[in-house]
């Protein structure tokens, strides 16, 4: 009975430690893509084809998400609303759901499954096929040409195809309730102006900032750290999608205390 | 005997429990092709990873040229990496450049050379080392592995280096193909005067390439020489090594059923 508790307590104690001992790396990761990555010399290149990676290519979808996160929004609120306050609300929580919550976090999560799984893909098969080495001995700073650029594009890009998704998702609600639940348009768009204001925006756009931060760090980290061939690489991938999901939410938690908590 | 142009003392790196290089001493004379031969897992590569900088070792002194070569930073680590060009086992090229950007790759970004000048210099190098123009345009993935070496070796003598490395060149080749890179690799050190160390379990390339061959058995160089006196080494882990007898004083990790 002593032995099983000792062993359960060292299973936790492994647990723990080893808990600790990833938050160490991760930490130290963070720091050398911040003092390394972020700073002179830039790969110009290497920033574009990101920016255009993380976030042209992820503009469809994002809009798409965007744009059904809309509409369905607008149904739940009309259909829990009474018929004298459903004029006034579906447009208002529409647009500030979508603005503070669901456009950030979902255009976060839609990323992190497209972009952060395709970072630490791409990272991990360059570091089991010893691409990264190469790298160095070619006097490159992998921190340099593959983490900077990516930290950048991904903070620059995800700002962006929020404030897209943001308009995409308050149409999808206008499109829902003017076609769909009879709403006037012009009353529709009125409300959603009057209840709108730029704090609502700023914060969604600060969170997919930060979220952009999370997504690009934890695709470069899991890929850098990836070992042991093609399963390594599909652990990494796997790493850097649940990692970062987990981390967004976490964050949104964190931000949205911050932003609008009681003061 | 020469100054030691590249010295190696009591080199030691371990991962976790797992002690990899156990004290390496070893040196390498300038303008002379040493082959480290050895088993798998013996601590080859990442010897060589350790002169890179790719590796802290744990304890020792690694010396180029008489410097200090351990914890290097900033423009002291370029100009070190600069003296250096490497062949890496499976060739390492950047999937998604083309050809002649790998090859120029270390000139444009390592060195800030303009890429039309660069773009000539590659191809002159692929020219050396048997590749025609229109190679240069294609990606890695449309290579055969062959041709894959070829651009590998390309891309380590691109800008000249004083020193290079080369890891397992031949492996996954045919007998043909791996005799006609090591005629590239001779060809292309005695042109460029440069400084070598190859890591190899193929002792054709060995005898092929190598001035010296030195031998390392868990961590330890135990036995080094000039080539030629390898089959007189007097050592019985030598002799096994280079006749492939699964018997002797090397105990191959094999669990039996």
């Amino acid at each position: 009975m002593r032995f099983a508790s000792l062993n359960i307590l060292q299973v936790i104690g492994q647990v723990v430690l080893g808990l600790l001992a990833e938050i160490g790396r991760l930490a130290l990761f963070a720091k050398d893509a911040l003092v390394i990555g972020l700073t002179p010399r830039f790969y110009g290149g290497q920033i574009l084809q990101q920016l255009f990676i993380i976030g042209y290519t992820s503009l469809p979808v994002v809009a798409l998400t965007a744009f059904f996160t809309g509409g369905a929004l607008a149904l739940q609120i009309y259909t829990g609303s009474s018929a004298t306050t459903a004029a006034t609300l579906v447009p208002s929580i529409v647009a500030i759901g979508i603005t503070r919550e669901l456009g950030p976090v979902l255009a976060g999560l839609m990323v992190s499954g497209r972009v952060g799984a395709s970072i630490a893909a791409e990272l991990g098969t360059m570091k089991v096929t010893e691409q990264t080495d190469a790298l160095i001995t070619l006097s490159t700073n992998p921190f340099k040409y593959l983490v900077g650029p990516r930290l950048i594009a991904a903070v620059l890009s995800l700002p962006v195809l929020v404030f897209i998704g943001d308009i995409i998702g308050v149409m999808g609600g206008y499109v829902i309730g003017t076609r769909a639940l009879g709403f006037n348009g012009a009353a529709f768009l009125k409300t959603t102006a009057d209840t709108l204001h730029s704090d609502d925006v700023t914060s969604g756009l600060i969170k997919a900032a930060v979220f952009g931060f999370i997504i690009a760090l934890m695709g470069c980290y899991n890929g850098f750290n990836s070992k042991g061939g093609a399963q390594g690489v599909g652990r990494a991938t796997t790493n850097a999608v649940v990692a970062s999901a987990i981390l967004i939410l976490a964050a949104n938690f964190a931000l949205t205390s911050l932003l609008f908590g009681k003061h | 005997m020469a100054e030691p142009f590249i010295k190696l003392t009591d080199l030691r790196k371990s991962f976790g429990p797992k002690h990899v290089l156990n004290g390496i001493n070893l040196s390498v004379e300038k303008g002379r092709s040493l082959v480290v031969i050895g088993g798998s897992g013996t601590g080859k590569s990442v010897m060589l990873k350790c002169i890179l900088g790719i590796l802290q070792p744990d304890r020792g002194a690694i010396e180029v040229g008489g410097q200090n070569a351990v914890d290097l930073k900033g423009t002291a680590r370029d100009e070190y990496l600069h003296r250096f060009g490497m062949l890496f086992q499976g060739g390492a090229l950047f999937d998604s450049l083309s050809v002649w950007e790998n090859v120029a790759f270390g000139l444009i970004q390592g060195r800030g050379m303009a890429r039309a000048k660069a773009r000539e210099l590659a191809m002159e190098k692929l020219g050396l080392v048997g590749l025609t123009a229109d190679v240069g345009a294609l990606y890695p993935a449309e290579l055969s592995g062959g041709m894959q070496k070829r651009v590998g070796l390309a891309r380590a003598i691109a800008a000249d280096p004083e020193i290079i490395f080369f890891d397992e060149p031949t492996t996954g080749l045919d007998p043909i193909m791996a005799d006609v890179i090591n005629n590239l690799i001779v060809d292309s050190v005695h042109r460029l005067g440069a400084t070598t160390i190859s890591i190899t379990h193929d002792m054709a390339s060995a005898r092929k390439i190598g001035d010296d061959i030195a031998m390392i058995y868990k961590g330890e160089i135990i036995w080094q020489g000039a080539a030629k006196m390898v089959d007189r080494s007097g050592s019985a882990y030598v002799d096994q090594f280079i006749h492939g007898k699964a018997d002797g004083p090397i105990k191959m990790d094999v669990r039996k059923g």
